[in-house]
């Protein structure tokens, strides 16, 4: 039976390389405090499942303190030079896409096969964790391609894993912090507070009005959460369902999933989904946080009209 | 009406750039003490949500990987391979990886693509490389516009894919919701009515990275005349 638990486990070893690999380098500035950082990291993934809650809610927050006011300043890594990496791409050809295409193909065939695996009748993987185990196990894969059929070096890739990682920066946790935000929202209750308003201001007996309502409050509230999952129950329970469905005969189906794709215009113009727009930004080295969101808001608001004619020309008809 | 101190907390410290982590994690805290949560139990939520949400972090173990990838040349060959078609743009590039995305999305290959797997090694490079070879040298500016636009790519694709997908968690929230308040449906009957959205997305997109080839082009041929 295979664990995502044990992926986890991965991802905190490979956490804990850079922690260690940024103390020993005496170049680099703000070294304890990017050890301590990535360290306490790499322990909430390693003991995640074993470590009260408590205890990982105060690792977090000395984690987010080492990161102070302006955050942690770049390490600077050295790779090969470009010239290097020509000589390299030319001597390697197409074989250099093979592991790189290995991580979704490993993933992608793993995530249909792997919960269906059974031993003495226990699946090999639960099939609620199918695809982030299926995920761990195709980046195994794609090293050992890459070792053996590029002939890398193993220490090379914990080096190049470490300028990575730190050139996306602090920003790797943000995702994972803004999730528990959600969550402290969730908990004191900013859902109906929000529905709340929202209900105020809407002309109830007017169909077009409540459509905008319902899809600018799905987009509203998404980039709020940053998350269309955490709207949708809240505004469909405030609008959708009282109003769009039942007081005005709206299609549920047409509705709920054109709702939540209002959501997801709202998901495409907010920081606060980060994994989707910060995280690309640091990845891809923007100097611009919000570069990606800024290319994506056009698309947003067009979409978002779009949807509201839509929902108004489609859920009162079928 | 203070529980949404926070809110304002993230709205304020990010327009300020203030360090995103201490901002979250003060507008966090901020949230809990106005919801009337007491100390431990703000921090110990904190930490449960931390925990439970490893998942969304499990992405960056792909990073040595394609770190790796990147050292043997993987970006400089992507890039060779695009030089070398004809009639290649930045915004074909994108469009074709964004028909690509949407599709495979659309029948639950959502795996097939993703910021740090797909978008970082190999489509930024590749459409930064069509409009190299069309126009020489870029700078900076354009490079950014351009690996702006293929991260936004990959996140419409996912998106307005998934949807129509029926085991996907989206559509299957919309059926508990619906379901817990008394309207049972199948999963097809939500899911189809992602498709006309779906359209609109390629072809709003796809408009606009027409525009941004235009765009490319008018700054570019500009400049040498």
């Amino acid at each position: 039976m295979i664990h995502l638990e044990f992926v986890y486990i991965l991802a905190g070893l490979v956490f804990c390389t850079v922690a260690i690999l940024e103390w020993l380098d005496r170049s680099n500035s703000q070294r304890y405090r990017k050890l301590l950082f990535w360290g306490i990291y790499g322990i909430t993934f390693l003991f995640g499942a074993v470590l009260p809650s408590f205890v990982t809610g105060c690792l977090v927050i000395v984690m987010v303190l080492m990161t102070g006011m302006k955050d942690l300043k770049r390490s600077e890594v050295s790779s090969v030079s470009e010239a290097q990496r020509r000589t390299s791409a030319q001597r390697l050809g197409n074989k250099l896409f093979i592991p790189a295409l290995l991580i979704p193909l490993v993933t992608f065939t793993g995530t249909l096969t792997l919960d269906r695996v059974r031993l003495h009748g226990i699946p090999l993987v639960a099939s609620s964790e199918v695809t982030l185990v299926s995920l761990g196990l195709s980046v195994i894969v794609a090293l050992v391609a890459a070792l053996t059929l590029l002939q890398q070096r193993p220490v090379d890739s914990l080096h190049e894993g470490r300028r990575l990682m730190t050139s996306v920066g602090t920003v790797v946790v943000l995702p994972q912090l803004l999730a528990a935000l959600g969550a402290l929202f969730a908990a004191a209750g900013v859902g109906g507070v929000v529905a709340g308003i929202v209900n105020h201001v809407i002309p109830v007996n007017f169909t077009f009005g409540v459509v905008i309502a319902y899809a600018v409050g799905m987009a509203l509230f998404t980039i709020i959460m940053g998350n269309a999952f955490a709207a949708f129950p809240v505004m469909t329970a405030g609008i959708g369902l009282p109003l769009l469905v039942h007081l005005h005969g709206g299609n549920p189906a047409i509705v709920g999933a054109i709702g939540m794709l209002s959501g997801y215009c709202g998901t495409l113009m907010t920081p606060m989904a980060a994994n989707f727009n910060i995280v690309p930004a640091a990845l891809l080295e923007l100097p611009d946080r919000n570069g990606v969101i800024k290319a994506q808001i056009p698309t947003g608001i067009l979409l978002l009209i779009v949807n509201i004619f839509l929902m108004y020309l489609l859920a009162f008809r079928f | 009406m203070l529980t949404l101190i926070g809110v304002l907390i993230v709205v304020i410290g990010f327009a300020l750039r203030i360090n995103p982590l201490l901002v979250v994690a003060v507008a966090g805290i901020a949230t809990g003490v106005a919801g009337g949560l007491d100390p431990v139990s703000i921090v110990s939520e904190f930490g449960r949500a931390f925990t439970e949400n490893r998942y969304i972090s499990l992405v960056w173990l792909t990073l040595p990987v394609i770190g790796l990838l990147e050292r043997a040349g993987l970006k400089e060959r992507a890039q060779h391979l695009i030089s070398r078609i004809h009639g290649a743009t930045a915004g074909r590039v994108l469009l074709l990886y964004l028909a690509l995305r949407q599709f495979t999305a659309s029948i639950g290959l959502n795996a097939l693509g993703g910021q740090a797997q797909m978008v970082r090694p190999l489509i930024a490079p590749m459409a930064e490389a069509a409009a190299e070879t069309r126009y020489g040298d870029l700078p900076d500016a354009t490079r950014y516009l351009i690996r702006a636009h293929a991260a936004g790519v990959d996140n419409l694709g996912a998106f307005f894919g998934e949807d129509i997908f029926l085991a996907m968690g989206s559509v299957l929230l919309i059926k508990g919701f619906l379901e817990q308040n008394g309207i049972v449906l199948q999963p097809l009957a939500i899911a189809v009515w992602a498709i006309p959205t779906a359209l609109a997305v390629f072809v709003i997109h796809g408009i606009r990275l027409m525009l941004l080839d235009r765009h490319l082009k008018k700054q570019f041929s500009g400049d040498q005349t």
